[in-house]
């Protein structure tokens, strides 16, 4: 029986701002299903007393010391703007859900 | 029974209100604090931009702020410093070990379209804040967590009618704020409080402005967004019923709006609640013009952030060594200074809390460190000057006159040099730009005239000018002397001791001492 339904996949879909047509949400919730079962195989091989595990490498408190680093120049941050205005990311309206 | 009005037109359209006491009367009030700051750091959170306010948009960012592909966040040391220096001082356990979440969302003002912030690990939980309410009753507020996060850019709807968000054509967005370290205390929930509600919200806010500025983590300033506070609110039959559906009301940004807020959602909510309708479950925009909330977006779906661990950023384990060397380098907790001081003043509960109230607990001090006598501190900022302040609506902190000023015109006073009569002018000139008080007493030629030859010549000759007084004092009739004194305090245009003068007129009378 699939962990994931087609109905799972259209939410997730929807969370994440794809536009996904029936025939491709039948598809990814094959595709997806696979893949969460590879990984719930881990579950067989762990017993309780193994915590989860966040992050793989064994580093704890990689810092920076607060010292201010150059700014990336303006016309670079804004080249990869669709649109700019006085210096700022001009943007569409898109707040219909606020 | 409920007395229903309306609230004025605006945004959302009128809601019906229940009157607040009424609301009180029959409804338990609830409510939490969620406050967002941002620290002082030099630089944002993950990456080295600079924090500094006011420079033009987009010049402080960088590949992490701007969410580029690639880029690796790096946490800022000193922010985890802050967190953990306010999760003590609320007296908060510190997590030996926490982590950082990607919080997911779509949102201009996120370029990366998620926030980096701590999720199921808060750097801090657990905690209190002491607060003491205007009539100096205490309140303590429990403290959930207190975590680390970014704050988001800055977006400008332009076009539309009203410039607010909903009529906007399109957005403008700068990314120099993305980035910057904040730090989010969310309370408990505070119950108990009943109609005080509105009141305790405030003061809560206001003490933990105190604090992070005695901590100097932060100037917290609310009217430049330094400092952030969403106000739930929610009401239930009783106190024993569960807790009801709450509002959340987002950036509400001045003390006095956060008491208002309160008052307004409890009016509100309970007209719905009479309506034998629900209520929604919703963030809400305050609007401090009308002084009201309007409905902003329901809880839904939507509002599935997906959090999961940050990949990109290991985790933080504050040793126990580094949290005590934090913990001994605390200052001395806002309540704590306040009873402090207030014992070495000798000031009465009633005139610490008006000197609290009107702001002017610093100033006191530094005007007290000057030199000057608690008293005498007290009476010139709580008197003169804050009516000063007030008929030209300013801050009375922003007059052109500081502790050192005040310090030396109580200076002038207590040595005898001018009256206090004299002060008064000396401080009108010190105020009008005429220099500091001592320039001024000279300028203005305002010294008590302490010359006794002086005063004795001035006694003579007013005696001699009313040559029957002197025949009443001798007579016993002591009171008549006022009139000399009076014609000397004319004649020296008030520049004598009063009392002296009083001596003198007795004594050259021969009547010292009868």
């Amino acid at each position: 029986m699939p962990v994931l339904s087609t109905d799972d996949v259209a939410r997730l879909a929807a969370l994440a701002r794809i536009d996904l047509d029936p025939d491709e949400l039948e598809r990814l919730a094959g595709e997806l299903d696979a893949v969460v079962a590879a990984v719930a195989s881990v579950s067989s091989v762990v017993s309780d007393d193994v915590p989860a595990t966040s992050h793989p490498l064994p580093l704890t408190d990689v810092y920076r010391e607060d010292v201010v680093q150059p700014s990336l120049p303006v016309d670079d941050v804004l080249a990869g703007a669709p649109a700019a205005q006085d210096g700022r990311f001009l943007v569409p309206q898109i707040l219909e859900e606020d | 029974m409920s007395t229903t009005t309306t609230a004025p037109a605006a945004t959302g359209g009128a809601e019906p209100l229940v009157a607040y006491d009424d609301a009180t009367a029959r409804y338990d009030v609830v409510i939490g604090l969620e406050v967002h700051v941002e620290l002082g750091t030099a630089t944002k959170m993950f990456d080295g931009s600079s924090t500094a306010f006011g420079a033009e948009p987009n010049t402080q960012v960088s590949p992490v702020s701007l969410g580029l592909p690639g880029a690796l966040p790096v946490v800022n040391r000193l922010a985890v410093e802050h967190g953990i220096r306010i999760g003590l001082a609320l007296s908060c356990d510190i997590a030996e070990s926490c982590r950082f979440a990607r919080k997911n969302y779509f949102y201009p003002d996120m370029p990366k379209n998620f926030q980096t912030s701590q999720y199921d690990e808060p750097i801090a939980a657990d905690g209190h804040l002491e607060v003491v309410l205007d009539d100096g009753t205490p309140w303590r507020v429990e403290v959930e967590r207190a975590h680390l996060e970014e704050d988001t850019g800055k977006s400008t709807h332009v076009g539309g009618s009203t410039g607010r968000i909903h009529g906007a054509d399109h957005s403008l967005v700068d990314y120099n704020r993305a980035g910057i370290p904040l730090v989010e205390v969310v309370t408990r929930p505070v119950t108990g409080a009943g109609a005080r509600a509105p009141e305790v919200a405030r003061a809560y806010v206001a003490a933990l402005r105190d604090l992070l500025r005695a901590l100097g983590v932060s100037e917290a300033r609310m009217e430049q967004g330094q400092m952030r506070a969403d106000v739930n609110v929610s009401l239930r039959p009783s106190p024993d019923a569960p807790l009801g559906t709450r509002t959340e009301t987002k950036n509400v940004n001045s003390f006095r709006s956060v008491e208002r807020a309160v008052r307004y959602e409890v009016s509100r909510q309970a007209a719905v609640l009479d309506a034998g309708r629900a209520v929604l479950q919703e963030t809400r925009h305050w609007h401090e013009d009308t002084g009201i909330t309007t409905s902003g977006r329901v809880k839904s779906d939507a509002d599935d952030y997906r959090y999961f661990p940050e990949p990109d950023l290991v985790p933080v384990t504050p040793s126990r060594a580094w949290v005590e060397e934090i913990r001994a380098t605390l200052p001395e907790m806002p309540v704590a200074r306040r009873a402090r001081l207030q014992g070495e003043w000798g000031y009465s509960d009633l005139e610490m809390r008006d000197v609290v109230n009107a702001g002017l607990l610093e100033t006191i001090s530094a005007t007290v460190a000057a030199g000057a006598s608690p008293a005498a501190a007290r009476k010139w900022w709580g008197g003169e000057l804050a009516r000063t302040a007030n008929e030209r609506q300013v801050e009375v902190t922003s007059l052109p006159v500081g502790p050192e000023g005040v310090a030396e015109l109580a200076g002038l006073v207590e040595s005898g040099r001018i009256n206090d009569r004299m002060a008064r002018q000396v401080l009108e000139g010190v105020l009008a730009g005429e220099g500091t008080p001592t320039e001024v007493v000279s300028a203005r030629g305002l010294e008590v005239v302490s010359d006794e030859s002086a005063l004795v010549a001035a006694v003579d000759e007013a005696l001699a000018a009313q040559p029957d007084v002197a025949e009443k004092i001798r007579g016993g009739k002591v009171a008549a002397a006022g009139a000399v004194v009076g014609a000397v305090m004319k004649a020296t245009r008030g520049a004598a001791d009063a009392q002296r003068v009083r001596e003198i007129v007795l004594e050259r009378v021969g009547a010292a001492g009868s």
